[in-house]
C-alpha cells in the first residue's frame, strides 16, 4: 500500500512526478489510446494524486468504481473502500473531504437520489470533493438505460455541475474539476456528469499524457474553512443558541451562506474558462438562424443533425454547454447573436436543460426557444428526430 | 496540534466576552496528555460545557461533561454528532466537532478516521461519534452497524433518552415496549432494541450499557472505549440520559431517575473482547487509565 510519507516535493507517494494542471492538460506530450469512459476515468484518477475514494456498485458506473479500487491496490490512491449504500458513501466521502483529503466517488441514477440529502450538505460545508455522475434513468418503470433526469435534482444543491460529451472530455474535465473545486475562492464540490453507457461503455480514441506525471497534491490548509483534522483550533465557537433556534440568526446565516456558495460557484468561471477552453463550445455555421443548445451526448447527436441540415441547405449551429452550474449565460447570449430559433435536444423527459435555458435567457434575448426533441428511458436521439422537429417548427407543414 | 487549543486573536482580545478570555486562560485540555484528568476537575475546568441550550436539568448536558472530561487526548479528538437535542450542545464546546445529517454520523466518522490515519500516520487522532438513540438506532442503524462490521476504529456513544426528544417526543426503537408517545398513540409495539448486544455481535470490542448517574463510571467507560478503539477496533457505549421533559420529570429529578434505572432496565452490561481486555491491562500499567 502507498504511504503519504513517501511524498516528496517533486513526486507523489506512488513516485509520479508532480506537475501543474496546465502542464498536464496543455503541455505534456500525449499519445493515442482506445478506451471506454470507465477506463479513461481510471487514467484521470491515476494522474490526480487522489487521497481517498469510497464506492458502491450501480450500473453503469460500477466498472469505473472497480478501476479506482484497482488503482488503490496499485498504490495510486490513499484510502479506498466500499460503503454500505449511496447515502453512506456520500457521507463517507464528506468525512474524507472534510478531514483534508482529495476525494472522488462515482454513482448513477437511483444512487444519486438515495444520497440526495448529502449533496446540499457537501456544498454547505464547502468541501471540494468530486462526484463523477454516470447518468442513468430513475426507476420506475425499471430502467438501467442512460437518461439524465437525475441532473435536474442536482441543479440547486449548490454543487458545481460540469457535463462531458465524450471520453476525451471526461478525462480532461475530471482533472480540471479537482483543480477548480479546490481553488480557495471556489472550494465547493463538483459533479462531473456524463451520459452513462454512451460514454462509460463506449470505446473511443483518446489522447493521454504519460502516466508518470500527476497533479500537485491537495493542500487543505489553503482552504477557506479549516479541515477537520485537529491541527488548528476549532473553527467555530458559538456562545449563542444554535442558529436554527432563532429565526433571525437562522435567516441571517442562511442568507449570507447560501449566497456565498452560489457566488463561489460563479467565481469558478474564470478558472473553468481557462482549463476547459471556454464554458461553451460552438460548431456549425457561424451565421446560422437556428441553434441547438446542448450538453453531453445530445451535443453529439445535434452535431450530426447540423451536418444533415447543412446538406439540405439549412444553416444551424450547436452551442454545447460545458458547465451547467455555473451556467454560462454571457457566452450563450453572445453565441445567440443573429439566431432566431433555439432547440434544446435532451436525454430526459422533463426537459430540465430547456427550462434552464428559458429561465436564463428570459427577457434578454429575442429568440423562439423550442424545448425538444426529448427522449427518455435510454432511447437514442437520432439525427432524423432532430431534423424532423426543426422542420416542423421552422418550416411548418413542409416536413423534413 | 498545539496544546493550547483555543487562542484568541490578539487584535480581538479587547472585544471578547469575559467567558472566552477565561476559557483561553484556564482551559486544561492538555493536562490529559500527562495524566488522565478525572471528573474531580469538572467544577474548575472552563471548557467542559459551561453553557448549553438544553432544558434545565437535562441529563444529556451533565453526561456530556463527563464524556468531555474523560477524552484521553482532546486536542487530537474529532467528535461527530447528529441532529437532535444532543447536537445542540456542540456549538458550545472548544473542540473539533462535525454536525452532518440526521443518521449519517458513523459514515462521516468512518471517512474522517480513515483519512486522518492516512494523513497523520504518526499521530494518534481519536474519532468519537456522539448521537441520540433515534440517530444511532433508527435512521442511522445501518450506518452504525456497518461501521462496526467494517471494524472502523471509532467509538460510538449513544445518548439513549428512549425518545425522539428534539422533534417533540416520538417513540424510537429504544423506547420500552408499551410506552405511549407521539406516533405510538396505543403504545410502542416492539421491545427496546438491545443495541449493546447488537454492538457485540456486530464486532464491537467493547460494549457497555449504563446510565449517566455516576460520573466516574461514565468517565472510565469513555476512556476505556476510546483507548480500545485506537488500537483494537470499534467500541460502543449506550448511556441512559432520560428526557425529563417527555417523561414529565422536573429539572432536579433526572439524577434520581437514572439511579433508579441503574438497578432496573439499565443494570450494567459490559462486553470486553479478550484482545481489548489485554490491551486495557497494558494501558493501566502505562498509567493511561
Ligand atoms: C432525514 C431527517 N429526518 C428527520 C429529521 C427530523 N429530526 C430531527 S432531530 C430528530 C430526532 C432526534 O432524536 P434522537 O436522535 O433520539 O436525539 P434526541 O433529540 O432525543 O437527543 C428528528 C426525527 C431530520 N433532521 N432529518
Ligand atoms: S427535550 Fe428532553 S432530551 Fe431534549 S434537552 Fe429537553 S430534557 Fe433534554
Amino acid at each position: 500500500m502507498s504511504k503519504i510519507t513517501d511524498m516528496t516535493k517533486t513526486h507523489n507517494w506512488s513516485g509520479q512526478k508532480l506537475v501543474s494542471i496546465d502542464h498536464m492538460l496543455f503541455e505534456a506530450p500525449r499519445t493515442k489510446h482506445f478506451m471506454t469512459g470507465s477506463e479513461v476515468l481510471k487514467e484521470a484518477v491515476k494522474r490526480a494524486t487522489v487521497d481517498a475514494s469510497v464506492s458502491y456498485p450501480i450500473t453503469p458506473q460500477s466498472e469505473a468504481a472497480h478501476l479506482i479500487g484497482e488503482l488503490w491496490a496499485e498504490g495510486y490512491v490513499g484510502v479506498y473502500f466500499r460503503g454500505e449504500n449511496e447515502f453512506g458513501v456520500m457521507s463517507e466521502v464528506a468525512g474524507c473531504s472534510m478531514a483534508g483529503a482529495r476525494t472522488i466517488t462515482t454513482t448513477s441514477g437511483p444512487g444519486t437520489l438515495r444520497a440526495m440529502e448529502n449533496f446540499a450538505q457537501w456544498s454547505g460545508t464547502r468541501a471540494p470533493m468530486q462526484l463523477v455522475l454516470m447518468a442513468r434513468g430513475i426507476n420506475s418503470p425499471l430502467t438501467i438505460q442512460p437518461d439524465n433526469l437525475e441532473v435536474q435534482y442536482l441543479l440547486e444543491t449548490g454543487c458545481m455541475i460540469w457535463y462531458a460529451e465524450n471520453v476525451q472530455e471526461l478525462f480532461d474535465m475530471s482533472l480540471a474539476a479537482f483543480t477548480v473545486a479546490e481553488q480557495p475562492d471556489v472550494h465547493v464540490p463538483i459533479i462531473t456528469a456524463v451520459d452513462g453507457f454512451f460514454v462509460s461503455h463506449t470505446r473511443e480514441a483518446v489522447e493521454l499524457p504519460d502516466d508518470d506525471i500527476a497533479l500537485q497534491p491537495y493542500d487543505p490548509y489553503a482552504a477557506p474553512l479549516p479541515p477537520i483534522d485537529s491541527e488548528m483550533p476549532p473553527g467555530r465557537f458559538l456562545r449563542d443558541p444554535f442558529v436554527m433556534k432563532s429565526n433571525y440568526i437562522s435567516y441571517a446565516t442562511h442568507a449570507s451562506w447560501q449566497w456565498e456558495i452560489r457566488s463561489a460557484v460563479e467565481r469558478s468561471k474564470r478558472y473553468a474558462r481557462h482549463l476547459l477552453n471556454g464554458l461553451v463550445h460552438i460548431t456549425g455555421n457561424e451565421d446560422a438562424e437556428i441553434a441547438f443548445v446542448t450538453c453531453g451526448t445530445a451535443s453529439n447527436q445535434a452535431k450530426e443533425g447540423q451536418r444533415e441540415l447543412e446538406k439540405l441547405g439549412i444553416k444551424s449551429k450547436v452551442i454545447k454547454l460545458r458547465t451547467i452550474r455555473p451556467f454560462p449565460e454571457e457566452e450563450l447570449i453572445e453565441a445567440l447573436e443573429g439566431v432566431k430559433y433555439v432547440f434544446v435536444p435532451e436525454f430526459n423527459v422533463v426537459g430540465w436543460l430547456a427550462n434552464e435555458v428559458k429561465a436564463k435567457l428570459y427577457g434578454k434575448v429575442d429568440v423562439n426557444i423550442h424545448a425538444g426533441p426529448r427522449v427518455a428511458g435510454g432511447m437514442s436521439l437520432p439525427a432524423e428526430a432532430i431534423i424532423q422537429e426543426v422542420m416542423e417548427v421552422v418550416n411548418p407543414g413542409k416536413g423534413a | 496540534m498545539a496544546l493550547d487549543i483555543y487562542k484568541i486573536n490578539p487584535e480581538f482580545r479587547d472585544i471578547m466576552p469575559k467567558e472566552i478570555i477565561e476559557l483561553e486562560e484556564n482551559a486544561t485540555w492538555a493536562q490529559n496528555q500527562e495524566r488522565p484528568r478525572g471528573i474531580k476537575e469538572l467544577p474548575e475546568t472552563k471548557e467542559l460545557l459551561e453553557e448549553h441550550s438544553l432544558c434545565a436539568g437535562c441529563p444529556e448536558a451533565a453526561t456530556l461533561r463527563y464524556v468531555l472530561s474523560a477524552l484521553p487526548k482532546p486536542e487530537d479528538t474529532v467528535i461527530v454528532n447528529s441532529t437532535g437535542c444532543t447536537s445542540l450542545m456542540f456549538p458550545h464546546i472548544a473542540l473539533h466537532t462535525v454536525h452532518s445529517l440526521f443518521g449519517n454520523q458513523n459514515a462521516v466518522a468512518s471517512g474522517i478516521k480513515r483519512v486522518l490515519e492516512w494523513r497523520f500516520p504518526d499521530t494518534q487522532k481519536d474519532v468519537v461519534v456522539l448521537a441520540g438513540d433515534g440517530a444511532t438506532v433508527d435512521i442511522g442503524l445501518d450506518y452504525t452497524l456497518q461501521s462496526f462490521f467494517r471494524q472502523e476504529k471509532i467509538t460510538t456513544i449513544c445518548f439513549d433518552n428512549e425518545v425522539y426528544a428534539n422533534t417533540g417526543g416520538q417513540e424510537s426503537g429504544m423506547t420500552a415496549k408499551g410506552q405511549v408517545f407521539k406516533m405510538a398513540p396505543t403504545g410502542k409495539k416492539f421491545d427496546k432494541v438491545p443495541m449493546w448486544e447488537l454492538a457485540k455481535t456486530s464486532g464491537c470490542h467493547y460494549s457497555v450499557n449504563m446510565t449517566g448517574s455516576a460520573p466516574k463510571a461514565v468517565a472510565k467507560a469513555v476512556r476505556e472505549a476510546i483507548l480500545v478503539a485506537r488500537e483494537i477496533g470499534p467500541t460502543y457505549l449506550n448511556i441512559y440520559t432520560p428526557c425529563i421533559l417527555e417523561i414529565g420529570l422536573s429539572a432536579n429529578e433526572g439524577l434520581g431517575e437514572m439511579k433508579d434505572q441503574d438497578k432496573d432496565r439499565f443494570a450494567s452490561y459490559k462486553h470486553v473482547s479478550p484482545e481489548a481486555e489485554e490491551y486495557l491491562k497494558k494501558c493501566k500499567k502505562e498509567g493511561l487509565l
